[in-house]
């Protein structure tokens, strides 16, 4: 039966989280919410400078302090394995501080306070060197430079040593293209750093053995990762470190990687105690997270009956202190909507004195979406043409070839349009100073490694061993998912994450992953149960195998002695498994292909005060295609929960850097994402279009609904006050200045 | 650093503790109670994780000493459910998701009862004002405010 068809018991259903009620009683325990027996406390000093050569650090003043355990710099760790050593320079400076907040030592004491007064006893000389934080300044061709000798073959002369890759991606011919269109609009605009804002900081505590193994309790998105990277780090064997991810208070990206955990170990080496570290908020977002800050020239070419001819983007992604490649996540998805014959995009990655940028939703993909959806908006309106028609008329469907390459399967982009075409919202009247935005946007998705481990207890319940931090009800997923391959209730299936000493590895909580590529573990570990007991029924009853067959819950004998059996549920199967060969179980591992290409469209309102340049936003829609949606609360929430940082990021998020090169809004009050007074309800449409590769048809959503939002904002607000909006964040002074200009 | 001796209650039990005259509300409950369901998000007054009542006013336990709940009530959201009974925004919560992550939600649980308590019947507007200072990063909002709009309802027809 296929997904579209196949009735479903469990799945759809709005059933309630095995972990909610812990997390609305305070009962969950996040990151920080743990201590051990003789636990120290761990804080680490930070650079004042933006770049700066450490001429010496003298510790001795902090370790006299009584209270203090251990003091370290980057002379207590090792050489790092082969691959992490930006990992480590950015854990811990080595001879250049390349950023304000740069870790420059650490201390462990025996009370926050004792920690805090050691660190200000840490003497530093600093030479202080030129910096550069502001993208169009650092490629210039006379820009202080962050690295020297990074810059690879392919990036193009005439730019500072700081542009250090280049990547394009394409076919046809843009020249032609543009020479068919009637219209080519060109445009520059520019995105300001943001930061993924959870509101959990990062915790972590660790301890480790004169054998040198350890244990780690930490918030992460990816427990196996951080194994990795702090192994990597410390030049350990990741077998050594055992891992367990607490609860986590929000990640969207900015938790795939390590931070303080290196710190936190080498600490707890150095001291031999148990050591906690918890940032501040002001650690977080000076030397954790953020996203690139980006400078895009970007040129598509359209005819008179809306059909896009061509389109060109050249993307410049400020990435932070080192090398990174989320300008290829830019430069990919940036046209990826569109059936396009002729579509060129490239992508320059440079580096600054600003921390090194970590993944936030989709990373890369909502800038770049931002300024090719303003341009072909800016487009229709020039040619007096409805968006929602041209976005139709040029959508990729199932067998186009993506502006980034490989052919595209079935997905529900059309369904999508036609669904925003038919909602309500879309032809709501306007009130004076209004206007109305319309943007598309797409994510790749993705499956990776997986490990999962199903357990048929002896009581007949179901045990799902997984290892992917749970941040938005996937273990309620996974159950229902397995609860619906077993045909059994959902109450008799819990999933626990479990650590890494008790699970093959996986990939972190990202790329909108889990739902889909746990899923599929889960369920392909179901199967394994089941044909597990098939074959044992079939030995015990002395039958062919081929006729027990497993459905509504139980085993079925259908061969020719029908009657002969009475069909066994799984709790009857367990009561007696111990006689039929012992406990039964079942695994699988793989690196999940088939994840399904993800599209969402989004519809937005602003109001724009001609005074002031202050935009509300009016009314907001989701439209996006789940695939299949599992628990339909959950993608609900996700399309939500995007579509306000992406608002967020569209109005009112920025990094502000200072002449000295330092960071000046360290705090929520004055990095402000959004309150729940700035916004309307966010209204949610569940396209449907089956995944193939998924048993469910099940798609991951946890990504595509932060990329259309900045530029269904920024078309909103350009219709509404009638200037065109290049320059996020649009904040009123910035939106006012665009309209008092002739 | 010197200690103060304090006499408060909290969730309606009498506790006594000794805490440095510098130390938060929040540190007191978090480090030397091992009421960790208050959470700390940023430390200055700007994120609302840490919301607890404070003689029934509502106020972020980071921005208040310890010493300050000498004599005073403390309510925070361990004690929210009546025993094994979870109260109506609890429930209401659990059952319009209005969490992902979950770690504003002790602090909106907290603000919110704070706001019916005052007001019974807030229309959207009013419940999205007073929840200003709880952020939430995962949700939009959206679920969030149905919830407390449904709880409000259920707890009205609970008294009617």
């Amino acid at each position: 039966m296929s997904a579209q068809t196949k009735q479903f018991k469990v799945i759809g259903q709005r059933l309630q989280r095995p972990d909610g009620i812990d997390k609305v009683t305070g009962r969950a325990r996040y990151g920080a919410d743990i201590d051990a027996a003789g636990m120290l406390h761990g804080k680490i000093l930070r650079s004042p400078h933006a770049h700066a050569r450490i001429l010496s650090i003298d510790t001795s003043a902090a370790e006299q302090l009584n209270g203090v355990m251990a003091v370290i710099t980057r002379a207590d760790f090792p050489t790092p394995h082969k691959g992490f050593e930006d990992v480590q320079d950015n854990c811990m400076a080595g001879d250049r501080v390349l950023y304000d907040g740069h870790a420059v030592a650490a201390v462990a004491a025996t009370s926050k306070h004792i920690a805090k007064q050691a660190i200000k006893l840490i003497k530093v000389q600093y030479q202080v060197l030129p910096h550069v934080t502001d993208v169009e300044q650092a490629i210039q061709p006379d820009a202080p430079v962050v690295h020297s000798g990074l810059v690879s073959r392919r990036v193009p002369k005439g730019f500072s040593e700081n542009v250090v890759r280049y990547s394009s991606f394409g076919h046809g011919d843009i020249e032609t293209g543009f020479k068919a269109a009637d219209a080519v609009l060109e445009r520059t605009y520019k995105t300001e750093a943001t930061h993924q804002g959870y509101i959990e900081p990062h915790a972590c505590m660790a301890s480790m053995g004169l054998d040198n193994r350890a244990d780690m309790w930490v918030c992460t998105q990816g427990h196996f990762w951080i194994r990795n990277m702090c192994a990597g780090v410390m030049a350990m064997e990741s077998a050594s470190l055992r891992v367990t991810a607490s609860e986590i208070g929000g990640g969207f990206g900015g938790k795939t990687t390590v931070f303080i955990e290196p710190v936190v170990l080498a600490l707890a080496k150095k001291s031999g105690r148990a050591v906690k570290m918890v940032m501040t908020r002001e650690e977080v977002l000076r030397a954790t997270g953020p996203t690139v800050s980006t400078m895009m020239h970007v040129k598509v070419g359209m005819n008179k009956a809306g059909r896009i001819t061509a389109t060109y983007a050249k993307l410049f992604y400020q990435a932070g202190a080192y090398k990174q490649a989320t300008v290829d996540f830019g430069a990919m998805p940036a046209f990826a909507p569109y059936a396009l014959e002729n579509v060129k995009t490239e992508g320059l990655d440079v580096i600054t004195n600003r921390p090194r940028t970590a993944s936030y939703r989709a990373p890369g993909a909502p800038p770049a979406c931002f300024a090719a959806e303003s341009a072909i908006d800016e487009l229709c309106q020039e040619l007096g043409l409805d968006p929602m028609e041209v976005r139709l008329i040029n959508a990729a469907k199932g067998g186009t070839k993506s502006s980034y390459g490989p052919t595209f399967e079935d997905h529900g982009l059309i369904q999508c349009l036609e669904a925003a075409k038919a909602h309500p919202h879309w032809q709501a009247p306007l009130e004076i100073n209004q206007g109305r935005g319309l943007a598309a946007g797409f994510w790749f998705n993705f499956g990776g490694e997986t490990c999962v481990s199903v357990f048929l207890n002896n009581d007949g319940s179901v045990t799902v061993t997984e290892g992917n931090p749970d941040i938005g009800g996937s273990r309620a997923s996974i159950s229902m998912m397995v609860a619906e391959e077993l045909g059994i209730p959902y109450e008799q299936v819990r999933t626990t994450v479990t650590d890494t000493g008790s699970l093959g590895p996986n990939e972190p909580t990202h790329g909108s992953r889990v739902t889909f590529a746990v899923g599929l573990a889960a369920i392909k570990s179901a199967r394994a149960i089941i044909d597990e007991i098939r074959a044992r029924l079939a030995r015990m009853w002395e039958v062919d195998v081929t006729d027990v067959v497993w459905q509504d819950g139980a085993a079925h004998y259908t061969g020719n002695k029908a009657g002969t059996f009475e069909p066994l549920d799984l709790r009857q199967v367990a009561d007696i498994a111990n006689n039929l060969g012992g406990p039964i179980a079942g695994h699988h591992e793989a690196n999940a292909e088939g994840a399904g290409v993800s599209f969402g469209v989004h519809i937005a309102d602003t109001e724009v005060d001609p005074e002031t340049g202050f935009t509300s936003v009016k009314r907001y829609t989701v439209i996006q295609d789940a695939g299949k949606a599992i628990q339909p609360d959950y993608v609900e929430g996700q399309l939500q929960g995007g579509a306000v940082q992406g608002i967020g990021w569209a109005l009112n998020e920025e990094y502000v850097y200072g002449e000295d090169g330092c960071l000046q809004n360290t705090g929520f009050l004055d990095y402000r994402i959004p309150v729940a007074s700035d916004l309307p309800m966010i209204d949610t449409v569940i396209v449907e279009v089956p995944n193939p590769g998924h048993p469910f048809g099940v798609r991951g959503v946890g990504e595509t609904p932060i990329v259309p939002p900045l530029a269904a904002i920024a078309n909103a607000v350009s219709r509404a006050c009638g200037k065109r909006q290049v320059d996020l964040p649009m904040s009123p002074p910035k939106v006012l200045a665009s309209m008092q200009k002739a | 650093m010197s200690h103060s001796h304090v006499s408060t209650t909290i969730n309606g039990q009498a506790v006594q503790y000794a805490c440095p005259t510098d130390a938060s509300l929040l540190e007191v409950l978090r480090d030397q109670l091992g009421m960790t369901g208050t959470k700390e998000g940023c430390g200055s007054g700007d994120c609302g994780a840490c919301s607890v009542s404070l003689d029934g006013r509502l106020v972020c336990s980071c921005l208040v000493l310890g010493v300050e709940a000498q004599g005073r009530t403390v309510d925070t959201i361990e004690g929210m459910a009546d025993k094994n009974k979870l109260h109506t925004l609890q429930t209401k919560f659990l059952e319009h998701a209005a969490l992902q992550c979950g770690i504003c939600t002790p602090g909106v649980l907290v603000a919110a009862r704070s706001l019916l308590e005052k007001n019974p019947d807030p229309t959207e507007q009013e419940v999205r004002y007073w929840l200003a200072g709880n952020l939430c990063r995962c949700t939009g909002y959206d679920k969030i405010i149905r919830a407390v709009l449904e709880a409000a309802k259920a707890m009205r027809e609970e008294q009617a």
